[in-house]
C-alpha cells in the first residue's frame, strides 16, 4: 500500500507541475534565480580566496647573516625553524647563490658588476627566506630570533639583519585587509543566500495560496493530509531539480567567458574551476534547490492542513 | 442518522441560523429550500464540519461531528458525498482523474479504481469526455462529474448545496434524475435549492428555512414561500 501512496502522490505531483503551465514555469524562474546566486557567491569566494592566497604568497620575511657566516650554523638555525608549526616553507640562499642573483639582476649595470669583481671576497651573506602558514604568524617567528633562549648564542651574532621590521607596517596592513575581506564576503554571501531564499520561499507560499481552493476540496473529498500534501511537495522538488539544471547548464558558457575574459583580473580560471569542481557544485545546487523546493512546500502547505 | 440539536450560527452578530432542530433518517430524499441568505449553505458547512455552530450540537450517527479529532473527521467526510452550486473539481486533473483522486483518497485498489470509473462515467453520460479537463467541460457536465466523483465511493449520504443553481433547465432535470436515481438505490440524499420546479419533481420531504428559522417541514413537499 506504501508503494502505491508514494506512486500516487508522485504522479500526481507530476500532473500538477506539468499542468499549472505558466505558475511552474515562474517557480522555476525563481529558484533559478536563487541557485545562481548561490552559485556566484560561491565563484566569488574562490576568486576572492585565489587573490588572497596570492597577496598572501608574496609576503614572506627574510633572515640575512653576515658574510661569512659559518654555513653549518645556518643549516643548524633552518632545520631548528623547521620545527615550528607556524612555518610553512624555508628557502635557503648561500652566499654564492646570493652573488649569483645579484649579478643576474644588474646584468646591464656594467661598473656595479665591476665593482664586485674588484672585491677579493663576496660582500654578499647568506640568507633564509621564510614564509608563514599565515601572515598574522609572522611577528611572533620574528620574536623567536630574538629570544635568547632558543637559538645557541653563537647564531644570534651571525645573524645579520631581519627585515621583518622594515616590512611590519605592510605585512599588518595586508593581514588586516586579508581578514576583513574573507569576513566581509562571508556575511555578504550569507545576506544575499537569505534573501534568495526567503524570496523562493514567499513565491511558493503564494502558489499553494493560489491552489487554497483546491487543498480544500481534496479534504472535503475526504483525502487525509498526507495525500494533499505529498503532490505539492513532489511539485516542489521537482522545481528544484528543474532549477539546479537549468542553473548547473547557465554556468557553462558563464566559466567559459569568465575564464578567458577575467582570468588576470580574478586571479583564477572560472572555467578550469568550473570544471574541476563540477561534480561537488551540481551536488550543492541539487541539494539546495531540492531541500528549498520540498521545505518551502511543506512549510506553505502546513496552514491549510491545521483543520 | 442525522440529528440537527438547536443550532445556532451567527457570523459576528449577525445570525445565519437559529435554533434549528431536525432529523434526517437513512434512506431519505430531503429538500432544504428558503431564499438566498435563508442558512441553507451555512446547513451543509455546518453538517461538514466546514464551520462550527455558535451553539447546539451536530449528530452523525452517534458522533458529535464538531468534537472529532482531524483523523475521525476524514472518516466522516468519507461517508459523505458532496456536490456544490460551483462544482468544485481539481482543474488540474481530468474528469476520469477527479474520479480516482476520490477512490485513491479512500485507499482503494488500482484495479477497483480502474474497474469503477469508466462505470460511474458512464452512468452521468461523460464517458467520451474522461480525459477532458473541467474548463473544457459545460456547467452540465461539470455538474454531472461532481455527481460522478460523489457516488463512486459509494457514500451513506450525498448532500447537494443548490447543485442546479447555475444549470439551464435541462441540465437542471438530468441531475435531479440522477439524485432521485441514486436515492432509489438507498443513498440518503440531502438537496439544498430554490429552484421551485426542482422541488415540484422530487415530490419528498421539504423543510423551509426563512431567516435562518425552519418555519415549515413537510412529509410530501411542495415549493411553498
Amino acid at each position: 500500500m506504501l508503494f502505491i501512496h508514494i506512486k500516487r502522490i508522485i504522479r500526481s505531483g507530476y500532473h500538477n507541475f506539468i499542468r499549472s503551465g505558466f505558475t511552474s514555469i515562474a517557480s522555476v524562474l525563481v529558484m533559478t534565480i536563487t541557485l545562481f546566486v548561490i552559485t556566484s557567491l560561491i565563484f566569488v569566494q574562490s576568486s576572492l580566496n585565489a587573490s588572497l592566497n596570492d597577496i598572501k604568497e608574496k609576503v614572506d620575511v627574510t633572515v640575512y647573516f653576515i658574510p661569512g657566516a659559518d654555513e653549518g650554523e645556518i643549516k643548524n638555525i633552518e632545520s631548528s625553524l623547521e620545527n615550528l608549526p607556524e612555518i610553512r616553507e624555508i628557502t635557503y640562499t648561500s652566499q654564492e647563490t646570493a652573488l649569483m642573483n645579484f649579478k643576474e639582476k644588474h646584468a646591464n649595470d656594467y661598473l656595479t658588476l665591476q665593482a664586485i669583481d674588484e672585491l677579493d671576497e663576496n660582500p654578499l651573506g647568506a640568507s633564509l627566506n621564510i614564509k608563514a602558514q599565515d601572515p598574522s604568524q609572522y611577528e611572533g617567528i620574528s620574536k623567536y630570533f630574538e629570544s635568547d633562549n632558543s637559538l645557541s648564542r653563537g647564531a644570534l651574532t651571525i645573524i645579520d639583519k631581519i627585515d621583518y621590521h622594515q616590512n611590519k607596517i605592510v605585512i599588518d596592513r595586508l593581514t588586516s585587509i586579508i581578514n576583513g575581506a574573507q569576513r566581509l564576503g562571508f556575511i555578504v554571501s550569507l545576506v544575499l543566500i537569505l534573501i534568495s531564499i526567503i524570496i523562493t520561499f514567499n513565491t511558493i507560499k503564494l502558489i499553494i495560496y493560489m491552489s487554497r481552493e483546491e487543498i480544500n476540496i481534496m479534504k472535503l473529498v475526504g483525502a487525509d493530509g498526507k495525500y494533499v500534501r505529498g503532490p505539492f511537495i513532489v511539485s516542489g522538488i521537482l522545481v528544484g531539480i528543474i532549477a539546479s539544471l537549468l542553473t548547473i547548464i547557465l554556468f557553462i558558457p558563464i566559466s567559459i567567458w569568465l575564464g578567458n575574459q577575467m582570468t588576470d583580473f580574478l586571479g583564477i580560471n572560472l572555467y578550469a574551476y568550473y570544471k574541476s569542481n563540477f561534480l561537488q557544485l551540481f551536488i550543492i545546487m541539487l541539494g539546495s534547490g531540492v531541500v528549498l523546493g520540498g521545505i518551502s512546500s511543506s512549510l506553505a502547505i502546513a496552514r491549510y492542513l491545521r483543520k | 442518522m442525522i440529528y440537527f440539536n438547536n443550532i445556532t450560527k451567527k457570523y459576528k452578530d449577525i445570525s445565519s441560523l437559529e435554533d434549528v432542530t431536525f432529523s434526517v433518517t437513512q434512506g431519505e430524499f430531503v429538500s432544504i429550500v428558503g431564499h438566498s441568505g435563508a442558512g441553507k449553505t451555512t446547513l451543509t458547512k455546518l453538517l461538514l464540519a466546514e464551520e462550527k455552530p455558535t451553539d447546539g450540537t451536530i449528530f452523525f450517527e452517534s458522533k458529535d461531528i464538531h468534537k472529532l479529532s482531524k483523523k475521525e473527521l476524514t472518516k466522516l467526510r468519507r461517508k459523505i458525498g458532496i456536490i456544490f452550486q460551483d462544482f468544485r473539481l481539481l482543474p488540474n486533473k481530468t474528469a476520469y482523474e477527479n474520479i480516482a483522486f476520490a477512490m485513491e483518497a479512500l485507499d482503494k485498489e488500482d484495479s477497483e479504481i480502474i474497474q469503477d470509473v469508466p462505470h460511474v462515467l458512464e452512468l452521468v453520460d461523460l464517458t467520451n469526455k474522461a480525459f477532458h479537463f473541467p474548463h473544457q467541460l459545460s456547467g452540465g457536465e461539470k455538474q454531472r462529474l461532481a455527481i460522478a466523483r460523489a457516488i463512486i465511493t459509494q457514500p451513506e449520504i450525498i448532500i447537494a448545496d443548490e447543485p442546479t443553481g447555475n444549470l439551464d433547465p435541462i441540465n437542471t432535470n438530468e441531475v435531479v434524475n440522477i439524485l432521485k436515481k441514486i436515492n432509489d438505490l438507498g443513498t440518503t440524499v440531502i438537496l439544498t435549492t430554490h429552484n421551485r420546479g426542482v422541488i415540484d419533481q422530487v415530490k419528498k420531504r421539504v423543510i423551509t428555512l426563512e431567516n435562518g428559522r425552519v418555519v415549515r417541514d413537510d412529509k410530501d413537499g411542495k415549493y411553498m414561500i
